[in-house]
């Protein structure tokens, strides 16, 4: 904590020797964090004012927040100084040329999880046709999205093309306020995604940060912002399944989803962040907050998460049921392999009458991973016949890992019903035998057993994702059994 | 000719205690051999021995498939090279679809056989015929592994199963306990038409009347880790008219020569 105080009092002088260079020749700006830096990416960016006035607000608040240490989580002081808050995406000629220069160990793990060739070379970095290819085919899904009224587009470009939508709605559901990172983020960040569904419009396909190209080289402050306005209906896929080469970077994400009446928003994530080696070098660290606000009577928000990846794992989707009669959902499975440490869960907070949530999370852990759900359900005392239902199950392969499970219930209405449910088990030597005589391999017999132990989380997520969230859990589990 | 299993005097531990105390046996292919004895003999140490479960120590002898030493392998390649254990206790897996895990189980087999895999039709193809035999309900396919089957039901997936792999020697660990007797019938039967000239059945049971179903080529009695006595389908009988006392009361141990063939 000492060290996080100097930090702040670091910046609170005033300190500009890490000041930013100036944007017309550079890509990034220099290691650390001041309102300089702010207003540099600001600038980059070519903001309107409110946008700016509202980073520095985070900002100042930011300095007044203590970096949250409650989570069983354990990671050394991180130093916010030492990072780079800009990096604009690459140039072509600057990544590697082609696929011959990519670390062949990262083209095996593609192979593995089948992402097509072109796929491959853009995850990678390489500055080729492919993304061009990918430009166009974006373009053309977005004139058809537009003849419907949606808006789906990058962040930065929301800000430019429909700034009173974003200005009507930032930080209505996570405000700058809410948390550290949330507070860090909104000071930040640099890219995202922005879309909007008008009133009565069902969104014809799923939309994916994969059509976007400059997600590809997005930094790792991104924040999301979906609307859905009445009787609206979208299903958004959020993930990079593919793993980043990446050492221990900071990665403080915010999506704020807001369904209006009778609105619907399903929000996936396959997240596959690099976690480390095996020996718990490296890896990211993501500190994300998730939040969905059921504004409108009859509204369903519905977040299916597959948890895969990062050195640290901490998020908690939630949904705010304020409409009478909405739904909140949350669906997890999370892996912690190697040195893995995941703190994750969800919080369902019901406020309007005949509210109900679900709750499905499935923990792993293998190796030396850690793995903790922590969940909130709060039923307001306006929540009258608020329903919830909880399953926290964990599953241990070997005896150097952990499951913990720390549910939270505050039920503040008597006609509340909350029915929660956990397990832990130890996958079975005897049905790794079973699948051993019928000559499965061991670890092929694990990832079947996973995968099936999933499957109540999985059959949530579009066909293609489950598939790939399938591929990508035996890749993680690899070595996990000897 | 070259036995399909050959056992010599194996030996054998679970959890420090020896269970097997220089077992023998050969078996060749066309032939069944029940392995009968009272509770505690070994007789499902033995089945989880020659399958390879994890907590059995063997303690000194061999046992070879096909003349290959079996006690090196892994347990999935015993599968692969023809070991079927029809298991007393089905495991359940919940959420792995029986269908999924069948043609996964198939495809290791047949790779290892040097055939082609079989793809999702071909798969379906193969096994609607299997399924007729053992009179076993459709829509078990499309359940999980074993999940909220009754136990006649786990049984006869053990032999459907076995009746999809084609084993080249197959192990029934007590088939018929639990099962009544109508569904002991449909289990003898499939087992039967499963009975090849290039193939073999090993049959452990207690008690005789699964033997009036599936009628074995040799009888052998177990006990304290031994075999004590080897005789044809007619020792079963006696077995049942006087129980297991007479033998087991003057238990020694028989030459490997009177339980070969």
């Amino acid at each position: 904590m000492n060290t996080n105080n100097d930090t702040i009092q670091g910046l609170v002088g005033g300190d500009y020797k890490y000041g930013f260079v100036t944007d017309v020749e550079a890509d990034a700006v220099a290691p650390g964090l001041n309102e300089g830096v702010i207003a540099a990416i600001s600038r980059k960016k070519n903001e309107p004012g409110f946008m700016l006035d509202w980073r520095l607000k985070a900002y100042r608040h930011w300095l007044t927040l203590q970096e949250p240490r409650w989570a069983n989580l354990r990671y050394p002081p991180i130093d916010y100084q030492s990072i780079v808050y800009y990096s604009a995406p690459k140039k072509a000629g600057q990544g590697p040329k082609s696929l011959a220069e990519v670390d062949p160990k990262l083209l095996e793990t593609y192979e593995r999880l089948g992402i097509p060739l072109h796929e491959r070379e853009r995850l990678a970095g390489v500055a080729v046709d492919a993304v061009f290819d990918s430009v166009s085919v974006a373009t053309t899904f977005r004139e058809k999205l537009a003849e419907l009224g949606i808006v789906f587009c990058s962040f930065s470009e929301a800000v430019q093309q429909h700034p009173d939508l974003v200005r009507k709605y930032l930080g209505t559901v996570v405000p700058y306020t809410d948390n550290y990172f949330a507070a860090l983020n909104a000071a930040v960040f640099s890219d995202g995604s922005f879309c909007y569904i008008p009133k009565g419009v069902r969104c014809p396909m799923e939309l994916s940060t994969y059509f976007r190209i400059n997600a590809a080289n997005t930094g790792q402050f991104e924040r999301t912002l979906i609307v859905a306005e009445e009787g609206s209906r979208v299903s958004y896929l959020e993930g990079c399944t593919a793993p980043m080469r990446d050492e221990n970077q900071l990665h403080a994400a915010v999506v704020e989803l807001l369904a209006l009446d009778r609105a619907e928003i399903k929000y996936s994530t396959v997240q596959n962040w690099y976690p480390g080696d095996a020996q718990g070098r490296g890896g990211i660290y993501n500190f994300v907050t998730k939040r969905g606000l059921c504004k409108g009577r009859e509204s369903k928000i519905s977040w299916t998460q597959v948890e895969t990846g990062s050195a640290i794992t901490w998020k908690y989707p939630s949904c705010v049921l304020l409409g009478e009669n909405s739904t909140g959902e949350f669906y997890s499975v999370a892996v912690t392999n190697h040195y893995q440490q995941a703190d994750t869960g969800t919080k369902m907070i019901h406020i309007g009458r005949n509210t109900r949530s679900t709750i499905v999370s499935k923990g792993i852990s293998a190796g030396h991973g850690q793995n903790s759900y922590r969940g909130l359900v709060r039923i307001r005392k306006s929540a009258e016949n608020a329903r919830n239902f909880s399953q926290c199950d964990s599953l241990l392969l070997g005896d150097r890992c952990g499951a913990h499970t720390f549910p939270y219930l505050e039920a503040a209405n008597p006609t509340a019903r909350v029915e929660h449910e956990a397990t832990t088990s130890k996958i079975g030597e005897d049905q790794i035998f079973y699948c051993n005589q019928r000559g499965l391999a061991t670890q092929d017999a694990v990832n079947m057993i996973v995968n099936g132990y999933c499957k109540e989380v999985f059959k949530q997520l579009p066909m293609e994702f489950a598939v790939e969230a399938q591929k990508l859990l035996g890749v993680s589990l690899d070595g996990s059994v000897g | 000719m070259t036995p399909l299993l050959e056992i010599n005097q194996l030996n054998a531990t679970v959890e420090g205690r020896q269970i097997l105390k220089g077992l023998s046996l050969t078996v060749h292919a066309g032939e069944v051999h029940a392995i009968m004895g009272p509770n505690g003999s070994g007789k499902s140490t033995l089945a989880s021995i020659l399958s390879g479960r994890p907590g059995y120590e063997v303690t000194g002898g061999s046992a070879a498939l096909d003349g290959e030493d079996l006690l090196g392998m892994k347990p999935e390649d015993r599968a692969r090279k023809g070991l079927f254990l029809a298991f007393q206790y089905p495991v359940e897996i919940p959420g792995v679809n029986s269908t999924y895990f069948l043609k996964a189980a198939l495809n290791e087999v047949r790779k290892a056989r040097g055939l082609p895999e079989l793809d999702a039709l071909e798969f379906l193809e193969f096994i609607k015929a299997k399924m007729k035999v053992l009179e076993l309900d459709p829509s078990l396919l499309n359940r999980p592994v074993n999940e909220g089957f009754s136990g006649g039901e786990k049984k006869r997936n053990e032999i459907f199963q076995m009746a999809i792999l084609e084993p080249r020697l197959a192990i029934l660990d007590e088939t018929d306990s639990g099962l009544d007797i109508d569904a002991l019938r449909i289990v003898a039967e499939g087992v039967n038409r499963l009975r090849k000239p290039d193939n073999a059945q090993v049959v452990i049971t207690h008690y005789q009347r699964l033997l009036d179903y599936i009628v074995p080529d040799y009888v052998h009695v177990l006990h304290d880790g031994r075999i004590v006595k080897s005789g044809g389908k007619e020792l079963a009988y006696e077995l049942e008219r006087r129980g297991y006392d007479w033998l087991t009361s003057e238990a020694r141990p028989v030459s490997p020569e009177l339980t070969t063939a």
